[in-house]
C-alpha cells in the first residue's frame, strides 16, 4: 500500500510503487481531471503539483511521492495562486475543447506562485511544456498575466 | 467553399447500417430538412435525461420545467470550437431565455432529430453547425416562445401581440402582469408550435453579436468536465490495444504468457487486426501489452513508403482527370509561356490532445458506449452493426470532445472497442497510447498539384490546377461521390475569389496503397489554399507587382474579402521596412462561406530556423453570433496552420509510420507562438463558418513570409528549414 | 667525412626511427602491457581459474554456459541488425572509407556459419579468418578475442549453434580502393594481432585476473574506450583514456580521479555496469547502454566486481581540454545559470521539450534517472554524446518502464540539435560547447 496525500487528504493505494501516479489518480481515485496526452512527458496535460512544483504525472511513479503534498486541478482552486489563475482562464476566456487546460492551469499556478509577476521568458519557460492543440497559446500568455495583476 | 458548404442533404451515405437510418430520413424528410421538429421531444432514441413531470418540450431542442429551468439540447458537439454557447446563444435568443439560466445538454445519437441540415446527418465537421442551424434553432427558440406567449395571453385574456418576452419571462406591460415560463409549461405544453414563427430582426438581438462567456469553461478549469476518456461506469476494466506496425497487418498469434505476470492484468482479447490486454487500470493494461509476444502478418503493405506514395500521386497527375470547373479556354490561354509549378504537401496526422479512446458494455441484450465522437448516429450504427443489436438496445453518450479537428468523424475506434468489449464480462475502457493514435490515425491525404498560369497585362489571363490524391468523400459519404466529383477535394480551387478570364480545374484520384485518409481540419481548403496562394505569391513577382495589390487587382468580384485584405494590410503595416531576413506573407480566402485575409510575419535566421513574430488576421464572416469565439477560432486555427506547416509530416517506410508520439511529430508550443491579432469585420449577412479558417489562413501566409525573408520558394511542406539554411538544396 | 657514409647515416637513422615507431606502434597493441612482467602461461598458473564462466554457473550445461560466455563478449550486439532476427547479422558499420555489415552467424549452414569446424571457429574468432581463408575486417574485434580460451571459444560455438539457424544472405560491404583490399590485413594482423591466450598475473588477485580476462578477451571494453593509432590499432599507451567510436564518446575510464573513473566507488562502478546507472553519475546511453543492456547487466556480481578491480587498476592518464565535472546543480530559476546573450534556440528547445524531464536544476524532476548533474556528457565540452542522445535518445533495459527518452533526431533540425546541446553543456557542465550544426551532421552519419 503507497500512502499518498492528494489534494490535503491523506491515502492508502493498492497499486504498484513503478505506476505513475497519473494512472492511480485516473483509474483508481476518480480524479479525472489530470489528463493522459503522451506519456512521455511531452505535452504536459497530466500536471500536477509536488510539494508546489509542478510535474508531469504521466512519468511519475507513486513510489516518488509517498509522504510528499500531491495537488490536482481538483484541488488547486484552493491555493491562492490556482484560484487567480482559474479566474483568469474564465475571464479572458482561454479555453477552447479543454483537454490540455489541466495541465496549463496547474504549471500557470505554479509559475505564480513562485513568481508573482511574470515576464514573457518566465511564462515560456513554465508553460513550453505544456502543448495545446486548439491553439490557446495566445490567451494564456495574456490570462497569466492578468491573473498575476489580480488581487 | 468546400464539402461541407455544398454536401446535399441526401447525399451523405455513411457506410454500414446506418445507411439504413438515413433513408429513413430521407422518407421521412422528403427533401425538407428538419425532421427534427416535427417530432416531440421524448421520442429520441437513447436518454436525454428525464424531464420533470410538468415539463414543456416542444421540439427536440428545448426543455424547460416547472421550475423555470431551461434545458437546450445541443445537436451539434462541443471540441472547443465554442458551438455549444453559440448554439445556446442562437436558441435563447428567440425564446428570450434567462442566459444566466440556461443549461445545455447533449444530444443523443439520433440522425432522426439531429441530422445537420446541411449534412443530411447528424455530423459535426466542415465549420458548419452554425451556418447550418441558424435559421432551423431560430425557429425552435421562437415557436417556443410563441406558445409560451400564448399560453400567458390566454390566461390573462389579453391579446398576445400585447406581451413581450424577456429574461424567460412573458410580460404584458399594460397589465404590468408578469409571469415565469416555468409557470406556463403546463398550459403551453397543449399548444403546436406554429411552423414559421417570426424571427427577431437583429437590431433586436440582445444575445447575438454579444461576447457572451463560454458555458463549457466553467467545468473545464476545475478539472470536472467530463470527456469520453473520464467515463467510469461501475465496475469498468481498463484495456491498451495494439494494432499492427505495418498498416492493415494481421495478428497471426499472441504468447501472453509474461503478461500475465503483470499484477492487476486480467486477460488478453485477441482479434484478427488487434490485440488488447484488460486489466484493473492502464497502466497494468499498458505494462501487460508491452509484455505480449504478438506475431503479425505484415500483409500486402509491408513495401509501402512514403516514396511509393508520392510516386504514384505524381504519375496519376498526369492521367486526365474530373474537371471541377472550366471557364473560357485555359488550354488556349496557356498555349504560350505558361509558368507551370508542382506542389505537394504530406499526410498529416490530427494528434488530438484527447487520444482515442471508447469505454463500452455489451450485455446479451444490449450495448452502452461511452465516447466522444463527431458523429454520435454512426457511433451507434457501428456498434449495433458489430453486435447485431438493434438500433434502440445501443445507448450512446455522448461527451465533451479533447479535440476533433475530424478525427472523431469517424467511429474506428468505436468499433474496435465494441469488438474488445464483446469479450470483456462488464465496461471496458479501451484507451490508445499516443503511439497507436498517431500511427494509426486516418491522416490528412498527401497531395500532388500540377499548376499553370499565364499572365497578360499583369494579371493572370490563364490558370490551370490539376489535384491530385485521395477522395475522403468518396468513402467517408459514398452517396456524396457522384461521377469522381469531389468538392472537398477542389474546395477553394475550383471557386477560388480571383477574377480569371480562362479558369480549368481538375481532380485525379488516386488512393495511397495501406495509408487510410480521412477528413482533417481545414479539409480541402486546407492543402488548396496553400497551393494556390503560394502560387499567386510567385506570380505577383514574376509580374514584378506587390503581393497584396496583385491580389486586390484581381478580386472585384469578392468585395468582402478585397475589404478584409486592405484592412489586413492597414493593420499589420504591409510595405512597412522590416529587418534584414524578416519577411512578410499574405493570403487570402474564402472558405467555409468567410472571408479571411491573413500577413504572417517571419525571421529566419542563417541556420534556416524560422521565428514567427506577429500574425495579422482579418475576417468577414457574416454575423458574428459570438464575436470573442470568432476571434478565438482564428487564433487557434492560425496556431494549428502554423503546427502543420512547420513541423507536420507523417512519413512511411516498409509500411510502418515512423512518428510516434510529440518528440517526433511536432506541435508547435506556447514559446514558439507569435502574437496573433484577429480583426473581425461587423456584418449584416448570414453567418459563415470560421472553426477552420484559422488553420487554411495560415499555411500559404507563412510560406510566403519566408520567401520575403530568405527568396527561398517553398513549393512543399513542412517548411524545410534544411533547405532555408542551404544544408540542401531543393 | 664522404656523402655516401651520410647518406648511410641517415637512411640508419631513419630506419631505426621507423622501427621505433613500429615498436611503438606494436607494443601498443598489448593491453596488459601496463600489468608488467611476470604474466605465465594459464597452464602454469595456479590460482582459480581466471576464464570460463563463473562459479555460479559451473553447474549448468554447455549451453548456458555459452550463452553466458556469449553475452560477456557482447556478440549479440553487432551480429543482430536493426530490429532483425539475433545472431543473423546485417548491422551497418558506417566508416569513413565505406560500409561494413556484420555477417550471419546463426548456425545456418547456407548464409550462416552450420558448415563451419571447430578450427574454423577459433580461427575466425580469434585470428580474424574467415572459413575461405579471407581476412575479416577488424571491426571484428578479433584482437581481443585473441585471448581467450578454446573452451571458451568453443562453448560460444555451441550455444550460437543450438539456436534456430536463420537464413539470411550477409549484405556486400561497400568499401571503396585500397580499403576492400584484404590482403592487406594480413600484414596488419601479423603486425597487431597478438594472437595468444591469455596469460594471468600470479603477483595480482585471482580478482583482478579475472576481470581482466573478462575486460580484454570477453567484453573488449579497449576496442571502444582506448584510442587508435594511425595505423587503426590500440594505443595502449594511453589504455582507456577515451576515444570517439561510432559517433559516440566512449569516455576515459582509467583510473585518473579528474579524468577517469577513480574518484567512483566500487559501489558506483559495479551499479553502472550492471545497471546503466549510477546516482550523479548519469546513465549509460549509446553503444555502452548497449553493452550493459545486451552484455553486461547479465553477468554475476562476482564478475562485475571483478570488471571493477580490473578497471580500478588502470593506469591515470589525463585528458587534455576536459574540464572537472561541476557535481553542483544548476540554479532553479530558468533565467539563471546560463549567460544572457546566449542562443535562445537552445533554451527554447529546452524549455519545450527537455525541462519536463531533466529539470532547470539538472537533478531531474520524475526520476534521479533524468539527472544531468554531475553527468559525463554535459561536462564533456565537445557535447558529443549530448547531441547524440538527443537524436537517438535512450530505452535502458534496466531502467523501469518509466526511465526512457525520446529519440528527438528525426523531428528537430542539426541547428536545433546543436543548439539545445550547447544550452545544455553551458547551464548543467564545466564549460559550454560550441558544437555546430555541421557536426552534428556528421555525427548522425557515423552512429
Amino acid at each position: 500500500m503507497a500512502k499518498l496525500t492528494i489534494n490535503g487528504q491523506a491515502l492508502e493505494v493498492d497499486a504498484p510503487p513503478d505506476m505513475p501516479l497519473l494512472w492511480v489518480l485516473r483509474d483508481l481515485l476518480k480524479l479525472t481531471g489530470t489528463k493522459f496526452g503522451c506519456g512521455i512527458a511531452q505535452c504536459g496535460a497530466c500536471t500536477v503539483h509536488v510539494d508546489g512544483t509542478p510535474l508531469r504525472s504521466c512519468m511519475l511513479p507513486i513510489s516518488a511521492v509517498e509522504g510528499r503534498a500531491v495537488t490536482t486541478i481538483e484541488g488547486v482552486g484552493a491555493t491562492p495562486a490556482g484560484r487567480k489563475v482559474q479566474q483568469a482562464w474564465l475571464d479572458l476566456e482561454v479555453i477552447q475543447c479543454g483537454y490540455c487546460q489541466s495541465g496549463q492551469i496547474m504549471s500557470a499556478a505554479a509559475l505564480l506562485a513562485g513568481t508573482p509577476n511574470p515576464q514573457d521568458a518566465d511564462i515560456n519557460a513554465a508553460m513550453a511544456g505544456n502543448i495545446c492543440r486548439c491553439g490557446t497559446y495566445v490567451r494564456i500568455r495574456e490570462a497569466i498575466k492578468y491573473a498575476a495583476k489580480a488581487v | 467553399m468546400s464539402l461541407f458548404d455544398r454536401l446535399p442533404t441526401d447525399a451523405a451515405a455513411p457506410s454500414g447500417p446506418s445507411r439504413r437510418t438515413l433513408l429513413q430520413i430521407g422518407a421521412a424528410a422528403g427533401g425538407g430538412l428538419l425532421v427534427g421538429f416535427l417530432v416531440p421531444f421524448g421520442q429520441a432514441t437513447g436518454k436525454v435525461g428525464d424531464a420533470p413531470p410538468g415539463s414543456l418540450a416542444p421540439n427536440a431542442f428545448i426543455r424547460i420545467d416547472p421550475a423555470g429551468k431551461v434545458t437546450l439540447v445541443m445537436p451539434q458537439v462541443e471540441m472547443g470550437q465554442g458551438t455549444y454557447t453559440s448554439i445556446s446563444m442562437i436558441l435563447a435568443e428567440e425564446l428570450d431565455a434567462d442566459w444566466g439560466q440556461v443549461t445545455f445538454e447533449h444530444a443523443p445519437p439520433s440522425d432522426a432529430l439531429y441530422a445537420n441540415p446541411m449534412l443530411g446527418l447528424q455530423a459535426t465537421g466542415g465549420s458548419n453547425s452554425i451556418r447550418a442551424w441558424w435559421t432551423p434553432l431560430r425557429k425552435a427558440g421562437a415557436g417556443t416562445r410563441a406558445i409560451l406567449v400564448q399560453a400567458a395571453a390566454t390566461g390573462w385574456g389579453v391579446d398576445p401581440a400585447a406581451c413581450r418576452t424577456e429574461a424567460s419571462q412573458v410580460i404584458h406591460d399594460a397589465s404590468g402582469r408578469r409571469i415565469a415560463y416555468g409557470a406556463l409549461t403546463g398550459r403551453a405544453a397543449a399548444l403546436k408550435p406554429p411552423a414559421d414563427p417570426p424571427l427577431k430582426s437583429p437590431s433586436a438581438f440582445r444575445l447575438i453579436g454579444k461576447p457572451l462567456k463560454r458555458l463549457d469553461t466553467p467545468a473545464k478549469t476545475d478539472g470536472s468536465a467530463q470527456y469520453g476518456i473520464d467515463a467510469l461506469p461501475p465496475g469498468v476494466k481498463f484495456a491498451s490495444l495494439a494494432h499492427s506496425p505495418v498498416l492493415g497487418g494481421k495478428v497471426v498469434q499472441v504468447d501472453d504468457s509474461q503478461a500475465k505476470a503483470v499484477p492487476g492484468y486480467r486477460q488478453t482479447v485477441v482479434l484478427d487486426d488487434m490485440v488488447a490486454v484488460v486489466s484493473d487500470h492502464t497502466w497494468a493494461a499498458q505494462r501487460g501489452l508491452a509484455a505480449l509476444n504478438i506475431t503479425w502478418d505484415d500483409g500486402p503493405n509491408a513495401g509501402v513508403s512514403t516514396a511509393l506514395v508520392r510516386e504514384r500521386l505524381r504519375a496519376a497527375s498526369l492521367r486526365k482527370g474530373v474537371v471541377a470547373i472550366n471557364v473560357g479556354d485555359a488550354a488556349k490561354a496557356l498555349s504560350h509561356d505558361p509558368i507551370e509549378v508542382v506542389y505537394d504537401v504530406p499526410f498529416l496526422a490530427h494528434a488530438t490532445m484527447e487520444p482515442m479512446n471508447c469505454t463500452v458494455q455489451v450485455t446479451p441484450g444490449g450495448c452502452e458506449v461511452w465516447v466522444g465522437n463527431q458523429v454520435l448516429a454512426r457511433a451507434q450504427a457501428v456498434a449495433a452493426q458489430v453486435t447485431g443489436l438493434p438500433l434502440d438496445k445501443v445507448i450512446v453518450h455522448n461527451h465533451m470532445i479533447g479535440g476533433g479537428f475530424g478525427r472523431r468523424l469517424e467511429v474506428d475506434g468505436i468499433s474496435d472497442a465494441v469488438r474488445i468489449a464483446q469479450h470483456v464480462d462488464g465496461p471496458v475502457k479501451v484507451v490508445w497510447s499516443r503511439e497507436e493514435d498517431i500511427r494509426h490515425d486516418l491522416y490528412r491525404p498527401a497531395w500532388h498539384d500540377r499548376l499553370s498560369a499565364h499572365l497578360k497585362d499583369g494579371r493572370i489571363d490563364g490558370w490551370k490546377h490539376v489535384i491530385t490524391g485521395s477522395s475522403v468523400l468518396a468513402r467517408w459519404a459514398p452517396a456524396a461521390y457522384v461521377d469522381g466529383k469531389d468538392s472537398d477535394a477542389w474546395g477553394s480551387a475550383a471557386d477560388m475569389p480571383y477574377d480569371i478570364p480562362n479558369l480549368h480545374v481538375e481532380f485525379v484520384r488516386e488512393e495511397p496503397p495501406g495509408v487510410r485518409t480521412g477528413f482533417w481540419r481545414g479539409v480541402g481548403p486546407a492543402h488548396n489554399v496553400f497551393v494556390i496562394e503560394s502560387f499567386i505569391d510567385e506570380l505577383a513577382h514574376k509580374a514584378g507587382k506587390d503581393p497584396v495589390a496583385f491580389r486586390l487587382s484581381m478580386l472585384d468580384k469578392a468585395p468582402r474579402l478585397q475589404a478584409a485584405l486592405r484592412l489586413v494590410a492597414d493593420k499589420a503595416g504591409w510595405g512597412s521596412p522590416l529587418p534584414a531576413r524578416c519577411g512578410r506573407g499574405v493570403s487570402v480566402q474564402t472558405s467555409f462561406a468567410s472571408s479571411v485575409a491573413t500577413v504572417a510575419e517571419v525571421a529566419v535566421d542563417e541556420e534556416g530556423a524560422v521565428s514567427l513574430r506577429r500574425v495579422v488576421c482579418a475576417v468577414d464572416t457574416g454575423i458574428a453570433v459570438n464575436p470573442n469565439t470568432i476571434v478565438a477560432q482564428l487564433q487557434g486555427g492560425i496556431v494549428f496552420g502554423l503546427t502543420a506547416a512547420l513541423y507536420g509530416n507523417i512519413t512511411v517506410e516498409n509500411g510502418r509510420v515512423q512518428q510516434s508520439n510529440f518528440h517526433d511529430y511536432r506541435m508547435l508550443r506556447i514559446d514558439e507562438t507569435p502574437p496573433v491579432e484577429v480583426y473581425v469585420i461587423p456584418s449584416g449577412e448570414a453567418p459563415g463558418g470560421i472553426g477552420e479558417t484559422g488553420v487554411v489562413a495560415a499555411m500559404p501566409a507563412l510560406a510566403n513570409a519566408i520567401f520575403a525573408a530568405t527568396g527561398q520558394r517553398l513549393r512543399s511542406l513542412p517548411v524545410d528549414r534544411d533547405l532555408l539554411a542551404g544544408r540542401k538544396s531543393a | 667525412m664522404r656523402p655516401g657514409r651520410i647518406l648511410l647515416i641517415v637512411v640508419a637513422v631513419v630506419v631505426i626511427a621507423g622501427l621505433g615507431v613500429l615498436a611503438w606502434l606494436i607494443t601498443a597493441s598489448r593491453p596488459m602491457a601496463f600489468a608488467g612482467g611476470g604474466a605465465v602461461a594459464l597452464a602454469d598458473y595456479k590460482g582459480p581459474p581466471p576464464t570460463g564462466v563463473p562459479a555460479d554457473f559451473a553447474s549448468t550445461d554447455r549451453i548456458a554456459r555459452g550463452q553466458y560466455l556469449t553475452r560477456a563478449a557482447d556478440c549479440l550486439a553487432c551480429h543482430t541488425a536493426k530490429g532483425g532476427a539475433p545472431f543473423a547479422g546485417g548491422l551497418a558499420f558506417k566508416l569513413p572509407f565505406g560500409v561494413i555489415y556484420s555477417p550471419n552467424i546463426t548456425a545456418d549452414k547456407d548464409t550462416g556459419i552450420g558448415g563451419w569446424t571447430d578450427a574454423q571457429f577459433l580461427a575466425a574468432l580469434r585470428g580474424g579468418v574467415d572459413d575461405t581463408g579471407q581476412f575479416l575486417y577488424p571491426a571484428m574485434p578479433y584482437t581481443a578475442f585473441t585471448y581467450m580460451t578454446d573452451a571458451d571459444g568453443l562453448a560460444i560455438k555451441a550455444y550460437l549453434f543450438s539456436l534456430k539457424p536463420v537464413h539470411r544472405d550477409n549484405k556486400d560491404n561497400s568499401f571503396s580502393f585500397p580499403y576492400n583490399q584484404r590482403w592487406l590485413i594480413g600484414i596488419w594482423n601479423r603486425l597487431f594481432n597478438a594472437n595468444q591466450r591469455f596469460q594471468p598475473h600470479p603477483d595480482r588477485s585471482p580478482q583482478w585476473n579475472r576481470g581482466a580476462y573478462l575486460s580484454e578477451a570477453m567484453a573488449h571494453c579497449g576496442d571502444c574506450h582506448t584510442p587508435r593509432t594511425l595505423a587503426q590499432n590500440l594505443d595502449n599507451h594511453r589504455k582507456d583514456a577515451g576515444a570517439v567510436t561510432a559517433g559516440w564518446l566512449a569516455y576515459n575510464i582509467t583510473s585518473h580521479r579528474l579524468y577517469g573513473v577513480g574518484a567512483w566507488s566500487d559501489a558506483e562502478l559495479a551499479q553502472y555496469l550492471s545497471t546503466g546507472y549510477a546516482p550523479g553519475r548519469g546513465v549509460a546511453a549509446g553503444p555502452m547502454g548497449e553493452a550493459v543492456d545486451l552484455s553486461l547487466s547479465y553477468l554475476t556480481p562476482s564478475d562485475i566486481a571483478a570488471l571493477v578491480a580490473y578497471v580500478r587498476s588502470i593506469p591515470p592518464v589525463a585528458t587534455p581540454g576536459q574540464p572537472a565535472p561541476v557535481l553542483t546543480p544548476a540554479p532553479a530559476a530558468p533565467g539563471q545559470g546560463v549567460a544572457e546573450g546566449y542562443d535562445p534556440k537552445g533554451k527554447r528547445i529546452f524549455e519545450g521539450a527537455c525541462a519536463s524531464c531533466h529539470s532547470w536544476t539538472g537533478q531531474g524532476s520524475l526520476t534521479p534517472w533524468a539527472a544531468l548533474t554531475g553527468d559525463r556528457a554535459v561536462n564533456d565540452p565537445t557535447a558529443t554524446n549530448v547531441a547524440q542522445v538527443v537524436i537517438a535518445g535512450a530505452k535502458p533495459r534496466m531502467g523501469t518502464a518509466l526511465t526512457y527518452m525520446p529519440a528527438f533526431g528525426a523531428a528537430y533540425t542539426d541547428d536545433e540539435v546543436a543548439a539545445v546541446a550547447n544550452y545544455v553543456t553551458a547551464r548543467f557542465g564545466a564549460k559550454p560547447s560550441n558544437i555546430t550544426p555541421k557536426q552534428v551532421a556528421a555525427l548522425r552519419k557515423q552512429s
